[in-house]
């Protein structure tokens, strides 16, 4: 939805992540851009060139934080160092809301630094939504989950991908950033449609949009961000909008990163599936 | 199968170790079969595996990027072994990836035999590697300045900022690291069978260095990380004030064994100070980080 309270009702327009070769450009040139997204861990840190380049950044544009090891999924209980950290990020970035993956990675302490697969079970479910309203009430922001991309599937499995995130953003009252790229990957790797994926999205609850690229193996597609979008990604992503109205919209290139026109220009193609121009979201 | 139950099985598998061609140990067929579900491609072991690989390889190109130096030192066959064996014994306990490497002088110091004749080296390599990490986004503190010592006590105490580390090492691997990192970039620059063979060359040609024992500080400065060499006197004052010892007890320390007469010692503390205020090493004893 345009503006809801799964992103704090803002309206971003289109955004890239802000990745490290593209520094000297964006200081150089200053060029226009909707917001960037920035890897919250990246930034928690105590001091130093990350936080120096943060700041310069938030002098002149919108961020938004988007996390990567939170793992509401996982058993056991939410880390409190992480959980202080995110937060004082959160207060410097003032991020409208706040996302991580719906997916585990750690186990007794020990990380894998991977989104793992969820189990669809009813008690994963319980124990998702439980820790993302603790997050969300500690943190104080508003807290979108993201579906993740997935190579295995687990026996143990009483429901849908779909269905499970339905289940937990309802149980959690949370929104969604709905990756398209995530949702066509894991079709293909998982043989199912795609539209039944999205048709089934609560899409009032969609706070942001994610497009990427992706690699194709001969047995799987990896999700690994270091391509342009696939035009059927692209048609993913227009039935998406068709849905939710226009959403704010980001573009996932992580590894091989071309230039920063390269992919600006790529995600500023999203533009041509919303309905409405975004030419008066400027930067702040 | 509760949610813990499978994870910990799961994630079990997927940080065993690969075996040498970096795939899943074949013993970790039926704890797949009984995870995973196949489907048309592939078996249950090889969509685990997907998982395993991207694990291993996350973590020890990770462990590359914070230690290139020790990469150099070892060579890169010693480097794997001693990674794979690091990271199965200690995976990360850290929601960052930064903390990866925060162990390795500890674990090292326990498994000696996989820097083999290159240990004392590979040690100190560790150490400034760990200590660069820290410059490069440790907290600072309010930095005192020239003004803030004009009125220095004997009894006054002083703190030294936690992004600075002082190191006491057998080799001068300060120069083998900015080598590295030069080989790096021109290797990043000029990537070719070339300039791999050179690098490779330039390697080998490091793991022959020959000890000398200096004393660095490792800090950070507008945001850059430096290398700063320190004669053994001052070393030893900065190590003794970061003590937290009173300023006329850490003097004292330092002439006891120093090859300065009282004099000397004077002219250079004087100076020193100077220098380590310009640099902002000196913060305010028990102050809070900036």
């Amino acid at each position: 939805m345009p503006a809801n309270s799964f992103n704090g009702f803002t309206n971003y327009g289109v955004g890239i992540g802000l990745r490290i070769p593209h520094y000297r450009h964006i200081f150089e040139r200053k060029p226009v851009v909707d917001w960037f997204e920035i890897i919250s861990e990246n930034f928690m840190v105590d001091g130093g060139r990350p936080l120096a380049v943060l700041d310069q950044i938030l002098e002149r544009y919108r961020v938004v934080q988007h996390g990567v090891s939170m793992y509401f999924g996982s058993a056991e209980p939410l880390n409190r160092e992480h959980l202080r950290r995110l937060k004082a990020l959160v207060r410097r970035t003032k991020t409208p809301w706040l996302s991580d993956h719906l997916c585990w990675g750690s186990v007794d302490g020990r990380y894998t630094h991977d989104l793992l697969p969820m189990p669809y079970t009813f008690e994963a479910a319980e124990v998702t939504a439980r820790k993302i309203r603790e997050a969300r009430d500690f943190l104080e922001v508003p807290i979108a989950v993201e579906n993740v991309s997935s190579y295995a599937e687990f026996h143990v499995s009483e429901m849908t991908e779909w269905e499970f995130l339905t289940q937990v953003v309802e149980r959690a009252d949370c929104g969604v950033l709905l990756d398209v790229n995530n949702i066509y990957v894991s079709s293909q790797n998982h043989n199912f449609d795609p539209l039944a994926y999205l048709n089934a999205v609560p899409a009032e609850r969609v706070a942001q949009i994610h497009v990427a690229g992706h690699s194709k193996f001969e047995k799987y597609i990896l999700d690994t961000h270091d391509h342009a979008v696939i035009d059927p990604v692209w048609k993913l992503y227009e039935h998406a909008i068709a849905r939710t109205g226009v959403t704010a919209t980001l573009l996932e290139w992580d590894d091989r990163i071309p230039s920063f026109d390269e992919v600006h220009a790529e995600a500023r193609k999203a533009e041509r599936y919303l309905p409405a121009p975004v030419a008066d979201l400027a930067p702040v | 199968m509760t949610l813990a139950e499978l994870q910990k099985r799961a994630a079990a598998a997927i940080m065993a170790p690969l075996t040498a061609s970096d795939n899943m140990a074949v013993r970790w067929r039926r704890e797949a079969d009984a995870l995973i579900k196949p489907n048309s491609r592939q078996q249950p072991l090889e969509r685990l595996a997907i998982y395993s690989r991207s694990y291993w390889f996350r973590v020890l190109d990770c462990l590359y990027d914070d230690f290139p130096g020790l990469c150099a030192a070892l060579g890169q066959r010693a480097f794997n072994r001693l990674s794979r064996a690091y990271l199965t014994e200690r995976p990360s306990e850290s929601f960052t990836l930064r903390n990866l490497g925060e162990g390795l002088e500890e674990w090292l110091r326990e498994h000696p035999t996989y820097a083999g004749r290159h240990f004392d080296l590979a040690l100190d390599m560790v150490r400034l590697e760990w200590a660069h990490i820290e410059a490069f986004d440790g907290p600072a503190r309010k930095p005192l300045g020239p003004e803030d010592l004009l009125e220095l006590g004997p009894e006054l105490r002083l703190g030294l900022q936690p992004h600075l580390t002082l190191l006491e090492l057998k080799y001068p691997v300060d120069d083998l690291r900015i080598a590295v990192n030069q080989r790096l970039e021109e290797h990043d620059s000029a990537s070719n069978a070339v300039a791999e063979r050179d690098r490779r060359r330039a390697f080998r040609r490091y793991r022959r260095m020959q000890p000398q024992a200096i004393h660095l500080a490792v800090h950070r400065a507008e945001d850059f990380v430096w290398y700063r060499r320190l004669e053994t006197a001052e070393y030893r004052l900065l190590a003794a004030l970061g003590q937290g010892l009173p300023i006329g007890e850490a003097l004292e320390k330092t002439m006891r064994g120093s090859a300065f007469a009282e004099e000397q010692l004077g002219a250079a503390v004087q100076e020193w100070f100077a220098g380590w205020a310009r640099m902002g090493w000196l913060c305010a004893a028990g102050g809070t980080n900036a």
